[in-house]
């Protein structure tokens, strides 16, 4: 299982500011490892998003993401205190859920 | 001997739920997903190709895209890009570098209050432009900014 993920999640405003560290290789498939072979692809393909149990982000991401991505977007008509889980799922059928609270 | 055995049909027992319900949560995210990996998109080795991935051929300049990346990074290995869409309803963002091995960086859907705009770190292989596509009620849009790398990102 890999690393949990950092979430920030605050208030600004109305709109909440979410950013999300998540940690992991992400690994591209065209890298060579020092005998010559290529590291095969390893990255995380979807992430999801929740606040208060709604959907609010879904993203689809390739191998040319950076190793341990940072993620930031921001949500409207949500309050402080309210649920924020975030889902990974990498290309090898790994994943990791994390939740924060909107501070 | 008795007593042994009823211990290691309860530990059994368990570790049978536990992996139950690790199947029902493997199973709950991909229910949430509005969409599969867009493979066909992801996979294009051009831009043309990817952008006939995303349905997004065809798709009009717009001015009400705001790319916020370096005009020079120096480490292609993580380039910040934020990216917002002024234009009303945007339900989808794309981020495509052109001349990475496949453009297609990221894809986002917007729903339930979520503003069109996200921040992401990327990989860049060379000197090349970012193109952004955002979608709304059904039309494309696209705006692009060139990013000077210099030393790449992509490969070793």
């Amino acid at each position: 299982m890999a690393d949990p993920m950092k979430i920030r999640a605050q208030m600004q405003g109305d709109t909440a500011d979410i950013r999300v560290l998540m940690s992991h290789p992400m690994e591209t498939g065209q890298r060579k490892d020092p005998q010559g072979k290529v590291v095969p692809a390893h990255h995380i393909q979807s992430i999801t998003a929740t606040v208060a149990g709604k959907l609010v982000l879904d993203g689809q991401i390739g191998a040319a993401v950076s190793r341990n991505p940072v993620f930031g977007f921001k949500v409207k008509g949500v309050k402080a205190g309210d649920k924020v889980v975030i889902t990974w799922v990498d290309n090898k059928g790994d994943k990791r859920t994390d939740e924060a609270t909107i501070g | 001997m008795d007593a042994l055995r009823r211990t290691l049909l309860k530990g059994a027992g368990a570790t049978g739920a536990i992996a139950a319900a690790i199947a029902a949560g493997v199973l709950k995210p991909s229910q949430a997903l509005a969409a599969e990996w867009n493979k066909n998109a992801f996979e294009a080795r051009d831009l043309a190709g990817a952008l006939k991935g995303l349905g997004a051929g065809g798709a009009a300049d717009s001015k009400d895209i705001v790319i916020k990346a370096p005009d020079i990074a120096e480490n292609g290995a993580v380039v910040p890009v934020d990216v917002a869409s002024n234009i009303p309803n945007t339900q989808s963002i794309s981020v495509l570098v052109d001349k990475n091995p496949f453009p297609l960086a990221a894809h986002f859907d917007f729903a339930n209050g979520a503003l069109p705009q996200v921040a992401v770190r990327l990989k860049m292989g060379q000197t090349s432009n970012i193109h952004v596509i955002a979608k709304a009620d059904g039309k494309s849009y696209v705006a692009a900014k060139e990013v000077k790398v210099t030393v790449g990102g992509c490969g070793g």
